[in-house]
């Protein structure tokens, strides 16, 4: 599908929920329609109805975490439709403890990829029937997809032989997770001032030294 | 409710039956809480998880070179379908495209898993419901093709082949006419299976009028690949939005009408000879398209081993890729393809650096499988199981 369509679609979006799209984009041939949060469900019902649109499927719901951000967390729906052949993404901004209108109401799909969301970002989705933790273990604690949390996570797990059960104790590791700063100097080093770069730089003034 | 209760009137206590982590017919670990009046499943809550790694974590810690085999390891039963996705992913960010013939080879490649696929959910399928043999000579054609795997990048499973800007290594000698040999073969093998499953009593009675789903309800549950065309709805990436080469190429897209157990093994079965036929095409064009297999840019793909002895560039270049690896400018996508079990989509974000910023996987199963419980009310326990092996799930993809 061409650039000048998707905008063509996206402005359509635009016109029909003027007052809850934030901005809409076409970048690398793919629509990108941010919009408020509190819409969300009306958006999505538009999007699902609207001739024009016939967004049937609902393809995805993942979360994104900009840990700088305000709000930090970014709610990213990936929407088909098999009609017009195109698709669309959608995302609203969050943070830890405000909910999102769960979409369960508008594709059945929705279910699982929210409790997924909300058991590996903790984005709390409101309204929905069954917000239970989906891919962790039983008793997790922490949402492990957040840039915060640490790759090795906090505990690990054995079969202890004298109490015949697996107990969880904290992560020891035996050597540090390493994680290598692989910017080369070349291009990461831009702005940043060593020492003996002021002689390159700074004004040659050989005869007020003397 | 009293025993009493229960004899005088007949009437028998609801109860829950917990299947697995550990059962043969879960394909894998998967955990059902089955909530049964008699026989009759009246609620079905599948526990999934149980198979999570993490993968999206780690490959946010990893270089985009070093994040290709994790999607090995995601569907292990077919997969360089699901490198595929991802390379097509990087290289969009990345704004390459992979040579003419390195894309020939990974169509090949991402077709002959597609068999790989559904040979296996064919065989398991039928043997949830009783039929052994089409499991064992399921098993015998999947090692032939694993041995194609094994040939072209040295493992059966995990073979990290298919790279962003291409493939790793052009075929090696004679593997391009033994693999026509094999879809020579392979109609013999097909005509076996159908003869003993299609139109067999036991497996009709098994799988027909099981786990109907409509258009409408596929489409509200998000079904891809076979599951959404076995619900009679014309869909197939490889049509509607063309990757690769498949543009050129001459294929069919097999529909089911009834949307039932037995659909989707039509469907699968069907897409099996379309496959061959795309394996065949892309051999005949391979034959007439030299060339590299990968692109030409030094600080995407490495140099080959013969170029690193002389050239002290060359040596920089591949220390330098495998090490820091390429830096891929800011942005994101979400692409798909079509791998065997429906629509395999890399979410994709990046910040400028070498590694992803953030990568979520959409595995086609995961989202079957939450509609199991709506596809298995009020049916028998075992038509659960039937509609598990029709799901075509693998737990690789879905716990990720």
């Amino acid at each position: 599908m061409s650039d000048q369509a998707l905008k063509e679609l996206g402005d359509h979006i635009k016109s029909g929920l003027s007052d809850v799209v934030l901005s809409t984009e076409v970048k690398l041939g793919e629509l990108v329609v941010t919009v408020q949060r509190p819409a969300i469900v009306r958006v999505l019902t538009f999007l699902r109805d609207e001739p024009a649109c016939q967004f049937k499927l609902l393809m995805d719901i993942c979360g994104v975490d900009w840990p700088a951000r305000e709000e930090r967390f970014d709610v990213v729906y990936n929407l088909l439709s098999l009609k017009h052949n195109h698709r669309v993404r959608v995302k609203v901004h969050t943070d830890e403890d405000t909910p999102v209108p769960s979409a369960t109401a508008v594709f059945n799909s929705a279910n699982w990829f929210e409790r997924e969301t909300w058991d590996l970002f903790g984005v709390f989705f409101a309204d929905h029937p069954d917000l239970r933790r989906i891919l962790t273990d039983y008793g997790f604690d922490g949402h492990p997809l957040r840039k915060d949390f640490p790759l090795t996570g906090y505990v690990e797990m054995r079969y202890d032989d004298e109490q015949k059960r697996v107990v969880y104790e904290p992560v020891k590791l035996t050597q540090e997770f390493r994680s290598f700063d692989f910017l080369s100097p070349w291009e990461g080093m831009t702005g940043v001032m060593l020492p003996g770069d002021e002689k390159a730089r700074g004004p040659i003034t050989g005869s007020e030294s003397k | 409710m009293t025993t009493a209760d229960v004899q005088s009137k007949g009437y028998i206590k609801p109860y829950s039956i917990n299947v697995g982590p550990q059962h043969p017919a879960a394909h894998g670990v998967l955990r059902l809480i089955t909530e049964m009046d008699g026989e009759v499943v009246e609620r079905c809550d599948p526990h999934i998880g149980l198979l999570h790694r993490g993968t999206e974590k780690l490959i946010e810690y990893k270089t985009y070179i070093q994040s290709v085999p994790y999607f090995d390891r995601l569907d292990y039963v077919a997969p360089m379908a699901q490198e595929h996705a991802y390379a097509i992913a990087v290289e969009k960010l990345l704004g390459i495209t992979a040579p003419r013939r390195g894309q020939i080879i990974r169509v090949m490649f991402t077709e002959i898993s597609r068999v790989l696929n559904h040979i296996l959910c064919i065989g398991t399928g039928a043997l949830d419901v009783g039929a052994v043999t089409p499991a064992l000579w399921g098993f015998e054609q999947r090692e032939v093709m694993m041995e194609f795997y094994e040939r072209v990048c040295g493992a059966r499973l995990h073979a990290n082949y298919i790279r962003p800007g291409g493939v790793h290594q052009d075929l090696p000698a004679g593997l391009a006419d033994d693999i026509w040999e094999f879809t020579e073969r392979f109609p013999k093998f097909y005509a076996d299976v159908d003869r003993l499953l299609t139109e067999n009593r036991i497996f009709k009675q098994r799988t027909v009028d099981i786990g109907v789903v409509t258009d409408q309800e596929a489409l509200d549950w998000g079904f891809s690949g076979p599951m959404l065309r076995a619900s009679n709805v014309a869909w197939d990436l490889r049509k509607a939005q063309p990757y690769d080469i498949y543009e050129e190429l001459d294929f069919d897209v097999p529909v089911g009408t009834t949307g039932d157990c037995w659909a989707r093994y039509l469907v699968r079965m069907e897409e099996m000879l379309q496959s061959i036929k795309i394996i065949r095409q892309c051999l005949v064009k391979l034959k007439d398209t030299p060339g590299p297999v990968k692109v030409q840019d030094r600080k995407v793909a490495p140099p080959k081993r013969g170029e690193m002895k002389s050239s002290m560039e060359a040596l920089i270049h591949h220390f330098k890729l495998y090490t820091e690896g390429y830096h891929v400018p800011a942005g994101e996508t979400y692409s798909v393809i079509e791998t065997p079990k429906g629509e395999f989509g890399v979410y994709l974000v990046s910040d400028g650096s070498n590694r992803p910023y953030r990568c979520k996987i959409r595995p086609p199963a995961f989202v079957h499988l939450a509609a199991l419980n709506f596809m298995s009310q009020g049916h028998m326990l075992a038509d659960v199981i039937a509609i598990i092996g029709s799901l075509d799930i693998v737990f690789g993809e879905i716990d990720r």
